[in-house]
């Protein structure tokens, strides 16, 4: 017990020496960045994950929205308000409005306070006015109506028009909702109005048509916890939609940013743990005469082991509050940087973040200094007079095991799913592996050259080939560190791209319906005058699917919820020659020429996947009466979020020509003047014009921010990648400085040893370069298309940017470092040993 | 009266393996060093006078044959208990001093018996330190220090735990003949005062020459 005692009161005399010496800041330094990357990623992550969620729900105006065709009431009310959730009602309904004799059939959307409880109600004061933000809803006695309906009625604000029985006085012009995107099927124009006035229209009778439904929203976990009891006490007829199910695409994208921040942060903490290892490595070696004298003193295993975990916890616990605390400040800079990405009811940061953070640096400890520290242990005390002797090697198990425990242990934590920590684990290893062999091959190859150079050269080339264990450990290091950086860097750079190339500036932002097919080509013409670039038209029809290779759909069984809304619901049916450029074939193929006419349709792949359909599926479809028997030759992948029109299911051009049908298209249009709307909506009265602005905006800011936060994470990872290379060239310092003593003494010039010293550098940071590159191409093509779903892009250039960078910045880097060592008078470092 | 053996050696062989096939180093070596006794170990480079000594102080493990240190056989215990055993009854001096850099003179002083518990180990380390002539030298580093003021605390702190052997190897290897001629002086001034016994392991016959005993070796065995 005393000689532990002694141990640790040695080991914390020796913390500002060590400090001194450089290898406890580079491990301070590793475990600090580790720190901050793993806190001030999860906070951030976390916070970005609810904004996504929180912008997302805009689109449902809630974060669950349960619809019914009958009345829900407030049954539900009293159990959401048991989980602290807000909640409101929309009952929507279509009746004729009137002024005067001008009448209007209109989409009466009838709300209660609070709605909506997720993103807002724009409204201007007069038609096609300037949009500013709604507080609350229409009051009793009062409405907003769109401009379209205001124009078809020639009223005005202030004036009063007529819902069902009650006359209701026009307060503000309805611009836009949050949850009107969610489908085509309001084709007609809208109207807001308070629930309070609901039975004065009596605008509900029994057996009128109307769809109600029950908005809530709150806290997550609370919102999940509802969602569960709500999904199995809600009745057949109800049917529930969150987040994911209104807007799949702004889930993926969620999923998909945190992912790679999680990944990023990932990396970064794997990087410091290679940075531990070398610095570790270089403690123990500098610490073998410290361990054999104590031992030589009468100091045990246990002692010896104890100054090193003295240092290593001091360390480990200053590390984790400073990583703790620049986490939380980054994270804090990023949010602000977000702005108003980040809105309300985030929960203030706890202590878990900074207990995790310990328990990080400690794990990485544990993994990565520890099994080295243990050899120091094991030192004979012999070395005192032998200082050749050192000590026994580690077994496998001990040397590798800690650190692949760990590795998992972190992978399982950051992704939180075992099969992916398993993946990453396994192909870590098999880098490592295949690094270790290639530098092994590399370094053999660079010394057979040697005699064919000149000094400095040789010098360097033999430099490499003497130190041929620190050599590898230096390339296979740094080669792990250029790799996690150029994936990154690869990812990264695929992940902004795909999702910039989804939304381009001249993405389609209107959207117009019903259009009469003999007005088609002078609605393009007039949009096209006006310097509109039609995106793409289509027909549509609505039909319903009553079969499935004979069987009828109703009451059959489905996989999801999204399989029974497909069955059970009208759809919209459309046809074409061509598949339009976003769209893709996952299987079967699209219609030829020589198919126009027959009885095939294309079938979206969420459609497969959820109805569980097949190629040669015979689907059988209820058209205005008429049945149509169709076979399954295609499946597509759509990409919903390019704005222009997409269908599920697409009929072969020629087979529903004869069905009477609207059309439809989309366009990027910018009205030269206020009053070219109007125009458009005078001349083609039927046609419904949707303004997408606000939404396109919305998922570009969505995207800009996921972008920005993106930048923001791999900061750390970069970071991180520095500290690997300040301990990779710690790791030899001191034999460097020995060595250019020893040439110095001997004659040679500082322009020799310092050539020699920056040829082996620039061999390792190309050797680690070239295969980084290796690395970092296969590593990109399983993380990309198993992990973020994105299309795998080969890079020929990183080869030669790996190479060239890894050389360059290990130059640079190793120049710096060493240069004072290299410089300093031979005498000095002679004397010192 | 005869004195008690404080270090005991019987057929004491230590083997090595080399590229050219099995070394013997030591080569059945017997001896007896009774408590006071001050013995040199002489030889030429390469004689297997290092190994002998680290075998007889612990450090290192015979191939075959016994060492008895204060009656305890070494072969017998384990690497912790035999530090434990020099802990409290070895002292070492080396050629190199190998003084811990990063604590000061009277620090380093004090680590023996800090390791072994004693309360007053700042006090006994003054003392011994204004011993050696070093007590205006306490707070400062190894690194401050000239070559024979290192070789000064380093004497201290092997004789500040009152061993019962004291170990040398090469004392005055790395000093001038003036100061090693000082350091020399205050090891057998200590030796004496202490009743420590001294092994010391040296190149230098006038160093040599002053202990009770000189032991020559040559190719691992024990002359006359």
């Amino acid at each position: 017990m005393t000689d532990k005692r002694a141990a640790v009161l040695l080991g914390l005399r020796s913390l500002a020496r060590e400090w001194r010496s450089g290898d406890l800041a580079v491990l301070f330094l590793a475990l600090f960045v580790a720190v901050a990357a793993l806190t001030g990623v999860g906070f951030l992550v976390d916070r970005i994950d609810r904004a996504m969620q929180l912008t997302a729900s805009e689109v449902l105006g809630a974060d669950l929205r349960l619809s019914s065709p009958t009345a829900i009431g407030d049954r539900y009310e009293a159990e959401a308000a048991k989980h602290a959730l807000r909640h409101a009602r929309v009952t929507s309904t279509l009746s004729v409005v009137l002024r005067g004799d001008a009448t209007q059939l209109t989409n009466v959307q009838v709300v209660t306070a609070g709605y909506p409880l997720r993103g807002t109600v724009r409204v201007a004061d007069r038609a096609f006015g300037a949009p500013m933000p709604a507080s609350g809803v229409p009051a009793a006695g009062e409405v907003w109506p769109d401009s379209r309906l205001l124009s078809a009625l020639g009223a005005q604000v202030g004036d009063v028009i007529t819902v069902g029985a009650a006359p209701l006085r026009v307060a503000r012009v309805l611009i836009s909702r949050p949850d009107q995107g969610s489908g085509f099927v309001d084709l007609a124009p809208s109207l807001l109005m308070n629930e309070a006035d609901l039975a004065a229209t009596q605008l509900i009778q029994p057996g009128s048509r109307a769809q109600y439904a029950a908005l809530f929203a709150g806290n997550r976990g609370d919102v999940q916890v509802f969602a569960r009891w709500l999904e199995s006490h809600k009745a057949v007829a109800e049917r529930l939609r969150d987040i994911a199910e209104a807007s799949p695409e702004v889930g993926r994208a969620t999923a998909r940013a945190t992912r790679f921040l999680s990944m990023a942060s990932l990396a970064g903490v794997l990087l410091c743990a290679v940075a531990i290892a070398m610095t570790a490595r270089r403690y123990v070696q500098r610490h073998l005469d410290l361990a054999a004298l104590l031992k030589t003193l009468g100091g045990t295993r246990a002692s010896v082991l104890c100054v090193c975990l003295t240092q290593l916890i001091c360390i480990a616990v200053v590390a984790t509050v400073a990583g703790s605390a620049a986490g939380f400040l980054a994270q804090l800079a990023l949010l602000s940087v977000l702005g108003d990405l980040i809105t309300t009811e985030l929960p203030s940061p706890g202590l878990m973040p900074l207990l995790l953070g310990f328990a990080a640096a400690l794990l990485l400890l544990i993994g990565f200094a520890l099994p080295p520290m243990l050899r120091l242990a094991r030192v004979p005390a012999m070395r005192v007079l032998r200082r050749d002797i050192g000590p026994p090697p580690l077994g496998a198990m001990l040397a590798f095991g800690p650190a692949l425990a760990a590795v998992a242990l972190l992978v399982v934590k950051v992704t939180g799913d075992t099969g992916t920590a398993l993946g990453f684990v396994i192909g870590l290893g098999i880098a490592t592996l295949a690094l270790t062999l290639m530098a092994l091959a590399l370094v053999a190859a660079v010394a057979r050259l040697r005699g064919r150079l000149g000094v400095a050269w040789r010098y360097g080339a033999a430099n490499l080939a003497r130190r041929r264990a620190e050599s590898v450990v230096q390339i296979v290091a740094l080669g792990l560190g250029l790799s996690a950086l150029l994936l990154l860097t690869i990812l990264r750079g695929n992940l902004i791209d795909d999702w910039r190339a989804r939304l381009p500036q001249d993405a389609p932002n209107y959207f117009f319906v019903n259009i009469a097919p003999q007005d088609r080509a002078d609605f393009r013409a007039m949009i096209e005058a006006d310097g509109g670039r039609v995106a793409r038209m289509l027909p549509m029809i609505r039909g319903r699917m009553v079969s499935i290779n004979g069987q009828p759909v109703a009451g059959r069984h489905f996989a999801d919820r999204r399989g029974e809304a497909f069955a059970n619901r009208e759809q919209n049916l459309t046809w074409a020659a061509d598949i339009g450029t976003d769209n893709r074939i996952t299987s079967g193929h699209w219609f030829t020429s020589a198919e126009a006419g027959q009885p095939l349709i294309s079938v979206a792949k969420d459609m497969q996947d959820s109805m569980q359909l097949k190629l040669g599926d015979r689907l059988g479809f209820d058209i205005a009466g008429e049945t149509i028997d169709v076979v399954i030759s295609s499946f597509r992948e759509v990409h919903w979020d390019s704005m222009q029109p997409n269908f599920f299911l697409m009929f072969a051009p020629g087979l529903l020509d004869r069905a009477t049908g609207t059309w439809m298209g989309s366009a990027n249009y910018r009205p030269t003047n206020t009053t070219a709307i109007a125009t458009l909506v005078r001349r083609f009265p039927s046609v419904s014009i949707f303004d997408m602005d606000d939404l396109l905006s919305q998922v570009r800011s969505i995207i800009d921010k996921a972008v920005l936060a993106v930048q923001g994470v791999f900061i750390f990872t970069l970071l991180a990648g520095v500290v690997v290379l300040l301990a990779a060239v710690q790791v030899t310092r001191d034999e460097r400085r020995y060595e250019s003593a020893m040439l110095r003494t001997l004659g040679a010039t500082r322009r020799t040893v310092i050539g020699g010293v920056l040829l082996e550098f620039l061999l390792i940071g190309a050797l680690a370069g070239i295969m980084a590159a290796a690395a970092a191409s296969t590593g990109s093509y399983f993380v990309s298309t198993r992990l973020l779903d994105l299309p795998f892009r080969p890079e020929p250039l990183l080869w030669l940017g790996g190479a060239l960078g890894g050389a360059a910045l290990v130059c640079i880097a190793g120049y710096l470092a060493t240069r004072s060592a290299l410089l300093q008078p031979p005498m000095a470092t002679l004397r010192q040993g | 009266m005869e004195r008690k053996i404080v270090l005991k050696a019987h057929d004491l062989t230590r083997k090595v393996s080399s590229p050219e096939g099995e070394l013997t180093i030591v080569d059945a070596v017997s001896l007896q060093i009774a408590a006071g006794e001050s013995v040199a170990l002489v030889g030429a480079s390469g004689a297997g006078k290092s190994t002998l000594l680290a075998m007889l102080a612990g450090l290192d493990l015979p191939t075959s044959g016994q060492v008895w240190l204060d009656g305890r056989e070494l072969s017998a215990l384990g690497e912790d208990a035999r530090a434990r055993l020099r802990a409290d009854r070895v002292g070492f001096v080396f050629q190199a001093f190998h003084l811990v850099p990063s604590l000061t003179a009277l620090e380093n002083v004090m680590l023996p018996l800090e390791l072994t518990g004693r309360a007053d180990a700042r006090d006994t380390a003054r003392a011994i330190l204004t011993r050696v002539g070093l007590d205006g030298r306490a707070g400062h580093y190894p690194r401050q220090l000239s070559g024979g003021e290192q070789q000064r605390v380093a004497l201290a702190r092997a004789s500040v735990t009152r061993p019962a052997v004291l170990f040398a190897d090469e004392p005055t290897g790395n000093l001038d003949t003036a100061t090693g001629e000082s350091i020399c002086q205050l090891l057998f001034d200590l030796n004496r005062e202490f009743h420590t016994t001294l092994v010391l392991v040296t190149h230098d016959t006038h160093l040599a020459a002053r202990c009770g005993r000189i032991l020559t070796m040559s190719a691992g065995r024990l002359l006359g």
